[in-house]
């Protein structure tokens, strides 16, 4: 019972548009064999799988660890499916640490994907049942309304959003793996873009991508290779209602619970001077500022000064998504995992480009749904 | 009938795990878990919808409504008191993306709860709950399930399960796959159309005592086997029917479980596992994941009562009390199973909580659950439930 749990591999397939040269099982292994061969250990050293994905609809295979089990080494062993929308990725890794924590399995694998050429998310995302309103303008229509209320309560200058926007896309431009690699982005690029869902530009917006991510997470005595693990010093969930009066949509309740119980758990009281790096969803430019202030690094209506200042650029005192974050690659269900594998990889000093310094506590953090849910890690380089 | 306690020696999934036999059970994970490590934990309410053949009126949510506040009321509780929250349930189902995220409304999550979500069946959200409580930090989760196959063509949509390269563009469905199947099992040793017509009187005699049971009544089995095919080796009383419904859970741990019913179900065993996907390399006929899951859960290690066998078509009854080693002894399916009523995504839920039953009523001391996805029995979860 409660067990100490690691992450003791990590692997990531190149994110892209499209990955022709693989199926959807060909895309998973490449992820899992990388996380399998940075860990040292084999195929049989896994006791049991956990995968995760977004909503089946974007591939068109329903339940798709079934099929899944052979490419996944999974046969013989226990295998589990998590899907809690965006944050999925985050969850499923939760989901996996908790068999080891709880002393049921020393080394579990987990792997979370999405292959959105294989069908056309936006079509998914709009589909409908009667009596209910139709989100027919993907994502980023549905988040925009909450983004320009932040500004108003803010008072945030225009340009924030563009800045997050360069800053990340420079950022992917040191990541190997990133999708996008915009060599000629710039401030007016960023400006100049289409505005498609005021206040979001095209260029503010993630891309749409094929990728997987893997990890494999340990039990204390069953820690594996070369590198020193990632300890999970917190881990949370939490959820709350879609919609409801009185709702705060731009800064949610549920996101600031779950941050505070990884912090308690992990012991951080000031999470800006505690934490050295920080891998945050931010799936559309401005929810870096909104988010800065939910996970307490900065005071409510503050957030926007810290990405002003460049406090979180790469250099800066708080680094936000120094892989360049879920604005250069956006495999749906795999995006949380990949914010939990970037801040093990920061602790584990294996960031090559993008690493940064001395990083001794990171977090990993994913929202889904509309920001009704969150999926939280503190990671650490000393044994919690 | 013959009932076989081990595999086949030298059937493909046997050479598939054989390369590794002893790491395969997950000797560190099996070993935790049969020792005294584990937390003891019960499930201490349940509550269910009736099965229909179709839920015209109300959606997902105002099935589970009724069912959570049931449940609640049953276990004395509010969603405050819930440490964990957990369910199970297929976007593919309701026709939408995040189907589970509307869902959650028939909980009422505020404040934030600490939850969770499977694409599996409900029963692998009991089983998320219960690895849940072994950390420690909380005594109570709350599981649910729900589904409604009628909207849509349940037999397209289980064929996406499928190999989509290989397979799907073949539609070979769920049921044409269970006729395979069982073609394979007449084919292979002393099971008869006969053994499986068997099965599916006795389901649909046990369904009468089941007040959310669908189809219920006393079938004579030569009549049975009078009634023409369906997909050979197949009748249409040998494939499950349509249902739509809803499933809900409360497990507790240790002291907490005895505060809130005198007679908790407490989970002695749990286990899960997954076959390979491709259909030529299992041994159709057997159910080497249902028996690993057994072993590890501990089905065989003292006299079983009861059996509730998510078996959707007949046949699969038979092959699944072999795998269990279940005797002649053994009421199997006492709520009628999944002949009688088949909520996809509900249904492997449901054996749990009938299983539970009968233990929390006292009418049984023991009692194994288990539970199935996939085609033709691919995956498979085992629980066994004691009374104190």
């Amino acid at each position: 019972m409660a067990e100490r749990v690691a992450i003791t591999g990590v692997g990531q397939t190149k994110y892209d548009t499209k990955r022709a040269d693989v199926s959807i099982a060909g895309l998973c292994r490449e992820a899992a064999v990388r996380a399998l061969e940075d860990a040292s250990v084999t195929w049989n050293d896994i006791d049991a799988v956990v995968i995760g994905k977004a909503p089946d609809m974007f591939e068109g295979v329903v339940m798709p660890e079934l099929y899944l089990a052979d490419a996944m080494g999974a046969t013989g062993k226990p295998m589990m499916r998590v899907h809690t929308a965006g944050s999925v990725g985050g969850s499923t890794a939760l989901v996996a640490a908790g068999l080891v924590k709880a002393g049921i399995h020393k080394r579990v694998l987990t792997m979370a994907f999405e292959k959105q050429s294989e069908s056309d998310a936006m079509w998914a995302l709009a589909m409908r049942i009667p009596f209910q309103p139709a989100l027919v303008a993907g994502a980023g229509g549905y988040f925009a309304p909450h983004i320009r209320a932040y500004i108003r309560r803010s008072n945030a200058p225009d340009h924030i959003g563009i800045l997050v926007a360069v800053k990340d896309r420079q950022n992917a431009l040191k990541n190997p793996y990133a999708h996008l690699h915009l060599e000629d982005i710039s401030y007016e690029k960023v400006a100049e873009s289409m505005m498609i869902w005021d206040p979001l530009r095209y260029l503010e917006s993630c891309p749409s991508s094929d990728g997987a991510c893997a990890m494999v997470v340990a039990a204390e005595d069953s820690v594996s290779g070369d590198r020193a693990p990632a300890w999970f010093a917190g881990t949370a969930m939490r959820s709350e209602a879609t919609q409801f009066a009185g709702r705060d949509q731009v800064n949610p309740q549920a996101g600031k619970d779950c941050a505070k119980e990884v912090y308690r758990q992990a012991g951080i009281s000031d999470p800006r001077r505690e934490i050295d790096a920080a891998e945050i969803y931010v799936p559309f430019s401005w929810y870096e500022p909104m988010w800065m202030e939910n996970l307490f690094f900065a005071p409510e209506g503050e957030g926007w000064k810290m990405t002003d200042s460049g406090a979180t650029a790469i250099d800066g005192d708080m680094p936000i998504n120094p892989s360049g974050g879920v604005l250069s690659s956006n495999p749906i269900g795999a995006s949380g995992m990949i914010r939990y594998a970037e801040a093990a990889m920061q602790i584990r000093g294996q960031a090559g480009e993008h690493q940064i310094d001395g990083v001794r506590t990171a977090m990993g953090h994913a929202y889904g749904g509309g920001a009704q849910f969150y999926s939280m890690c503190i990671l650490t380089k000393d044994k919690p | 009938m013959v009932l076989r306690a081990t595999g086949k020696a030298g059937s493909p999934f046997a050479a598939v795990l054989g390369r590794r036999p002893v790491r395969t059970i997950s000797a560190s994970g099996a070993a935790a878990y049969l020792g005294e490590a584990m937390r003891d934990v019960a499930i201490v309410a349940t509550a269910q919808s009736p099965a229909l053949r179709k839920e015209e009126r109300r959606n997902e949510v105002e099935i589970l409504m009724p069912v959570i506040h049931e449940l609640r009321e049953n276990a004395k509780l509010d969603q405050d008191d819930i440490g964990f929250t957990v369910s199970g349930s297929c976007d593919y189902l309701q026709g939408q993306p995040f189907a589970f995220v509307t869902a959650l409304d028939a909980i009422g999550p505020w404040p934030p709860i600490d939850e969770s979500h499977v694409e599996m069946d409900g029963a692998w959200a009991l089983y998320e709950a219960w690895v849940r409580l072994q950390h420690g930090d909380i005594d109570t989760a709350l599981v649910y399930s729900f589904g409604k196959s009628s909207p849509g063509d349940i037999r397209r949509i289980l064929t996406l399960q499928l190999d989509p390269y290989y397979l799907v563009p073949m539609w070979p469905d769920p049921v044409a796959l269970a006729a395979l199947q069982a073609r394979a099992l007449l084919e292979s040793d002393g099971v008869s159309e006969k053994d499986m017509a068997e099965v599916v009187a006795r389901s649909r005699k046990h369904a009468k005592d089941n007040p959310n049971a669908q189809l219920k009544g006393d079938v004579d089995v030569d009549q049975l086997l009078n009634e023409p095919m369906y997909l050979s080796p197949l009748r249409k009383h040998d494939c499950p029917p349509i249902t739509d419904g809803a499933a809900a859970v409360i497990l507790a741990a240790g002291d907490k479980a005895r505060e809130i019913t005198d007679r908790p179900a407490w989970i002695r065993g749990i286990d899960h596992r997954i076959e390979p996907h491709s259909l030529g390399v299992r041994d159709l006929t057997d159910s080497p994941s249902t028996r690993k899951a057994g072993e590890v859960a501990g089905v065989g290690s003292g006299k079983v009562d009861v059996a509730e066998l998510y078996a959707p078509f007949s046949h699969q009854e038979i092959i699944l009390r072999r795998a269990l080693g279940l005797g002649d002894g053994v009421n199997v399916n006492p709520s009628g199973g999944a002949l009688a009523a088949n909520a996809v995504m509900v249904a492997g839920l449901l054996r749990v909580i009938e299983a539970a039953q009968r233990i929390m009523d006292g009418s049984a001391d023991r009692a194994v659950a288990h539970a199935t996805s996939g085609p033709a029995l691919q995956q498979n979860l085992v629980a066994v439930l004691e009374g104190e």
